[in-house]
């Protein structure tokens, strides 16, 4: 008899929410844990009360507060929120997590913040779950082991009503990061130079399990921003395999198990890792020690460019599309063919958002400006930097650690939590032209405001360039 | 939702690749907490300058694609966010169909859930399809069944799209009814869940 094929740590994750098959193909996936935020669900409670259908677990589900609230002035409440069509929305999310019975975390409550800093700071993501969330940095959350992706508002009501989703298996694909990195460069680093090779489409059909001795050095939050970016290179869930590092952050989080549960869960998890003779579809190796601090310079986060190159020329590209992508995307920009790109200057700076607004992401960030502070250097004249942290209890931490007052020092604003100007959903957004420093996702035309342009980098690089008021090096605030 | 068998109109031709939601819908206009109205967002930063005039050079402007049915599109339509406001603003505006040799994973998902139409063409044919598309008579037809578009010259392309996904699609299925009758292996799998890993409840 043939030995069982291997399976990947995705098919195993697939396999352990199966309920059942359609003959059209589809399969019905159990969902462990279904977050809900205020944009993309009223139109499936909405459907949920023309259909008189409840929803069959609230207990699997949680309500933040979080793509359109202002940074500032929360706790005066969702009636204070300027823009009538954002209030609407948040009062419409509360009136429905009550009717429903759903646990939700209002704006201003100091467990709010961003969906993916949430679900994990709770200790609601756990591994060997399956996650789903009306927004497509669900990927975050691919970093403790769990199938985690984004779904569209008539899933989001189909999961409320069944607590499954109807979907088909993806492609297994395996990015293997070796080498050692160069001070300065991280995952953030890593996911670009990464969508920089396989394009904004070329995780398209598959699931992405990172692995290597690289990714095993991550930290967690590490792990959470490499995830995350993985829907900009078109794979819809990143993987990491559980390990000492994913327990040891879980444990004593307020929804993570206790006592005997503890052990058990552990040894449950422990089984979630691809198997050594398990097939991957398509697989990458990837040199980090090769990767130096990198920016997007372009309109796609595939427009990757070390911060110590230059723009390329458009007719570098391969095919006439992509040339003339490339040539609107500079007019765009405000950019010429073969300048430095640290020569852009920017007039603002945003570090936030589900991929970078982490406590470490703030500990990276404060540190440069610390730097700063020591030579005599603040934010540059001209330049307006926000610091957006992910969630309440993300900002209480950076204020107990005495980072506000790094970041307050230094120049930077210090808000309070949200999606912010990643999307530009609230008040936080930039003007036609301006250029701004971003820790988030997408550079794409007019995500962060109409006309705004966006260049995509860590942290670390971002208080650096608020610092130098044009796109800078990390490497010189070591 | 609402069938789709057979299409005809015109189709308007938006080579650039990459197109994202952001652009298909821009995010001012995810505030609604309605499914309707979305059509007059619809590649808004393309159709509108600053001021809000109508930008006379941008395809769907163009008085020769008035009542666009089609989009023919370059590859990796709808990647970035999960937003379902995309296909319904392109629905709402009246596209019912868009043809490209790529769509991204949520925004392909999302189509289907509504009615619209995401042709997936190969590289050749998606050339041949935009330069039909941007000549004088640009009426297409499209059909379901057969998996075909029929360009005005004449012209015959055949599409992707997987046999249940169709199905679906001629018959207007509604998924939640139809995961409801699995409601007693969900309620079976869930007693199941309950005793391998109590601590999940």
């Amino acid at each position: 008899m043939p030995a069982m094929p291997g399976k990947t740590l995705y098919d195993k994750i697939w396999n352990a929410h199966l309920v059942a098959e359609d003959p059209n193909g589809e399969s019905i996936l159990y969902i462990d844990l279904h977050l809900i935020h205020e944009v993309t669900t009223p139109q499936a409670f909405s459907g949920l009360r023309t259909h008189h259908r409840p929803v069959r677990r609230p207990d699997l589900t949680l309500a933040v507060a979080d793509h359109n609230i202002p940074t500032e002035g929360q706790a005066l409440g969702v009636d204070a929120v300027a823009d009538p069509e954002a209030r609407l929305q948040l009062q419409t999310l509360g009136r429905n997590v009550k009717d429903f019975g759903i646990e939700f975390f209002p704006m201003g409550d100091i467990r709010n913040g961003i969906v993916h800093v949430v679900g994990p700071e709770q200790g609601r993501t756990q591994p060997g779950m399956t996650i789903v969330c009306g927004d497509s940095h669900t990927s975050t959350h691919g970093a403790f082991g769990a199938l985690a992706h984004g779904i569209g508002t008539s899933e989001v009501e189909h999961v409320l009503a069944t607590q499954t989703l109807r979907t088909r298996k993806s492609s297994n694909m395996r990015v293997t990061f070796v080498g050692e990195p160069i001070p300065g460069v991280g995952a953030k680093d890593y996911a670009l130079a990464l969508i920089g090779q396989i394009g904004t489409g070329g995780g398209t059909g598959c699931v992405i399990e990172y692995a290597g001795p690289a990714i095993e050095a991550l930290s967690i939050e590490g792990r959470m921003t490499l995830c995350n970016l993985t829907i900009e290179g078109g794979a819809r869930a990143g993987l990491v395999a559980p390990d000492e590092k994913t327990f040891a952050y879980l444990m004593g989080k307020p929804a993570a198990p206790k006592g005997a549960a503890w052990d058990m869960a552990v040894s449950y998890w422990r089984g979630f890792f691809s198997d050594p003779d398990a097939h991957f579809d398509r697989e990458l190796t990837i040199d980090v020690s090769k990767i130096a601090p990198t920016v997007t310079w372009g309109t796609s986060p595939e427009d990757v460019v070390a911060v110590d190159g230059v723009v390329p020329d458009p007719a570098s590209f391969a095919s006439e599309d992509k040339q003339a992508g490339a040539a609107r995307a500079l007019e765009y920009m405000g950019l010429t063919a073969g300048q430095k790109i640290t020569d852009a200057k920017v007039q603002r700076v945003f570090i936030g958002s589900c991929t970078n607004s982490r406590i470490e992401d703030l500990r990276q960030a404060a540190a440069i400006a610390q730097t700063a502070l020591d030579r005599g250097l603040r934010v540059a004249d001209g330049v307006r930097a926000m610091v957006v942290p992910g969630s309440g209890l993300v900002k209480e931490e950076a204020e107990a650690e005495g980072l506000d007052q790094v970041f307050l020092a230094a120049g930077f604003e210090w808000r309070e939590p949200g999606c912010s100007m990643c999307l530009g959903m609230n008040p936080d957004r930039l003007s036609p032209e301006e250029r701004c420093a971003s820790t988030s996702n997408r550079n794409f035309e007019g995500r962060q405001g109409r006309g705004g342009r966006t260049h995509l980098m860590s942290p670390a690089m971002a208080a650096a360039t608020a610092i130098k008021g044009h796109i800078a090096d990390v490497r010189e605030f070591l | 939702m609402q069938k789709f068998d057979l299409l005809q109109g015109v189709a308007a031709p938006m080579p650039a690749a990459n197109i994202d939601t952001d652009q298909i819908i821009p995010k001012q206009f995810l505030k609604t907490v309605e499914r309707e109205g979305l059509g007059k967002g619809l590649f808004y930063d393309f159709r509108f300058d600053l001021e809000g005039q109508e930008k006379p050079e941008f395809v769907l402007n163009q008085p020769a694609y008035k009542g666009v049915r089609v989009l023919i599109a370059g590859d990796n339509f709808g990647c970035g966010s999960s937003r379902e406001h995309a296909p319904w603003a392109l629905l709402d505006f009246g596209i019912r169909c868009v043809v490209s040799t790529s769509f991204a994973d949520i925004f392909y998902n999302n189509c289907f859930q509504n009615g619209l139409l995401p042709a997936i063409v190969s590289a050749a044919d998606l050339h041949a399809l935009m330069g039909e598309a941007k000549g004088a008579n640009h009426v297409f037809a499209v059909d379901l069944q057969a998996q075909t578009i029929s360009a005005p010259s004449g012209q015959v392309v055949s599409f992707q799209i997987d046999a249940g996904r169709k199905e679906k699609l001629l018959k207007g299925l509604d998924a939640i009814g139809e995961t409801l009758v699995h409601e007693t292996d969900i309620d079976r799998f869930e007693d199941k869940r309950r005793l391998a890993r109590p601590w999940a409840a």
